[in-house]
């Protein structure tokens, strides 16, 4: 076995200190140091968001103001209905490439007199880059962390420390006081599929807002290792795993993001091939998969058909604590996509039998919109 | 009182009574590893060389290959910690062993490092 080392050249978050004093184990993680776990343990911390509420710490994230009347500039980027988006509301979309390829996805939220985006921490360079060249002007909050707080009962504890969040519907967002730090930029949003509320606060303010945040006793510390197992048990991408610069957002199943106005108008990069993969059908697609024994499936694992073709590949496998079982996404053939299709998957030179399953596996617990 | 021998890949070897081992990952390699979640074994009878990955344990994070850290024949595996991969975690020395084997050289069991340099190995970790 093999133990990889911690490199020192890292970035450390506004709350290193405290998770280190939490007993955390820190790994790298595109570029910084984060928790994967805390002395918990993945299996607990899981069970933490899905049955009460867990905090991570998602400080490395890209946290982007673009500040005016920015929507239109951000239009010409992105494939998703921006212009329309209401102020305090936000929404998922994606920053593609000319090919039609996902440069990124993000969260794009109207405040006031901007735009707030948040972006992967792996895509950080390729973000900026791509708003420079093409001439948007933003703001990178790097004195800014963000917390994620998840699970059915991250509402109860934030009506007590700021009751104007109460209120906010699913992917609302406001800004405000939590506990008396102010300045909190709050949405009600998340990627564990539960009900939570991502917070953006100055970074001297966070290591005070998450200590008072784990005060609370619905509230434990949670790492990366549950934010994976719990987004995909909600089958949600994770960058560079289940899309990256070669999947187009209709292989991705991600047409859901496209409305309307922008597929009539067709004004955004790789308009022509996305266009081509709503008409006639894109070449693969992202599915949810059930390995049927219970050896696990890695992102990487090669996916045949049941008459032994060649059918695609795993982007992301696991453990599913709340299912007991492994679970995986992956892309295959668009031929082979439909729900209960047997595929086999070639795990360590053995042919495991697996079901193409619903995504999400575990269903999404939603605020009301 | 059976002598409990380990590698530098953080599996511990136990010398039994009647020449076999069991061999089963340290308390450091679990640790590391976190909740481990799916193990599979050898097949009983399989003959394994030294090195040979023999067995695989996935934690939530990753999967990891057992190798054999000897020579020998596969006599006997733990059923319980396939049905209950958590076992490894509470209990990796005892009830979470891995495998018993025949070793095909008896002597190689001294060439493993004992106690004492075991923990000199952890420490320059």
């Amino acid at each position: 076995m093999e133990f990889r080392a911690t490199l020192s050249s890292l970035r450390t978050t506004p709350l290193d200190a405290l998770h280190r004093r939490l007993g955390a184990r820190m790994v790298p993680f595109a570029g910084w140091s984060l928790p994967v776990q805390f002395p918990a343990g993945t299996l607990a911390e899981h069970r933490q968001a899905r049955s009460a509420a867990a905090l991570f710490d998602v400080s490395h994230m890209t946290q982007i103001s673009l500040h005016g009347d920015m929507a239109e500039a951000l239009e010409r980027l992105v494939p998703g209905d921006i212009r329309n988006l209401p102020p305090f509301r936000q929404r998922y979309t994606l920053l593609l490439n000319e090919a039609g390829g996902i440069i990124d996805d993000l969260m794009v939220a109207r405040y006031p007199g901007r735009l707030f985006l948040v972006a992967n921490a792996s895509r950080a360079e390729a973000d900026l880059s791509w708003l420079a060249t093409n001439g948007l002007p933003y703001e990178h909050h790097e004195d800014r962390a963000l917390l994620a707080l998840q699970g059915p009962q991250a509402a109860a504890v934030m009506a007590r420390l700021a009751p104007s969040t109460a209120s906010l519907p699913f992917l609302g967002v406001a800004t405000c006081a939590i506990a008396g730090i102010e300045n909190c930029w709050v949405s009600r949003s998340g990627y564990t599929g539960e009900d939570g509320f991502e917070i953006s606060v100055a970074a001297g303010d966070a290591e005070s807002l998450a200590t008072r945040l784990l005060a609370e006793p619905e509230i434990a510390p949670a790492g990366l290792a549950a934010r994976d197992t719990l987004r995909l048990e909600a089958g949600l991408c994770l960058y560079g795993n289940d899309i990256d610069m070669l999947t187009s957002p209709i292989e991705a199943g991600l047409a859901w993001t496209i409305p309307r106005r922008r597929r009539d108008n067709l004004d955004f990069p790789g308009a022509t091939t996305i266009h081509d993969h709503l008409v006639n059908g894109p070449p693969r697609v992202r599915v949810g998969i059930r390995p049927q024994d219970r050896t696990l499936a890695r992102a990487g694992t090669g996916i045949a058909a049941a008459d032994g073709t060649q059918a695609g590949t795993i982007t992301s496998g696991t453990f599913s604590p709340t299912l007991g079982g492994p679970i995986a996404m992956g892309y295959v053939r668009r031929d082979l996509a439909s729900e209960g299709t047997p595929l086999v998957l070639l795990v360590r030179g053995q042919r495991l039998p697996a079901l193409q399953a619903p995504l999400p596996f575990v269903p999404h617990r939603y605020a009301a919109r | 009182m059976a002598e409990t021998r380990y590698t530098k890949d953080h599996e511990w070897v136990r010398l039994e009574d009647d020449g076999t081992l069991t061999i089963g990952i340290t308390d450091h390699a679990q640790d590391a590893l976190g909740d481990i979640v799916f193990v599979e074994l050898p097949a009983v009878d399989r003959d394994v060389v030294e090195g040979e990955t023999v067995a695989t344990v996935e934690s939530t994070k990753a999967a990891n290959d057992v190798f054999a850290p000897l020579g020998g024949r596969i006599a006997e595996i733990n059923e319980n910690v396939v049905d209950d991969p958590g076992l490894i975690n509470r209990d990796p020395m005892g009830e979470g062993w891995f495998w018993r084997m025949e070793p095909a050289d008896e002597d190689a069991f001294e060439t493993l490092l004992d106690d004492e340099a075991y923990e000199a190995y952890l420490e320059t970790l």
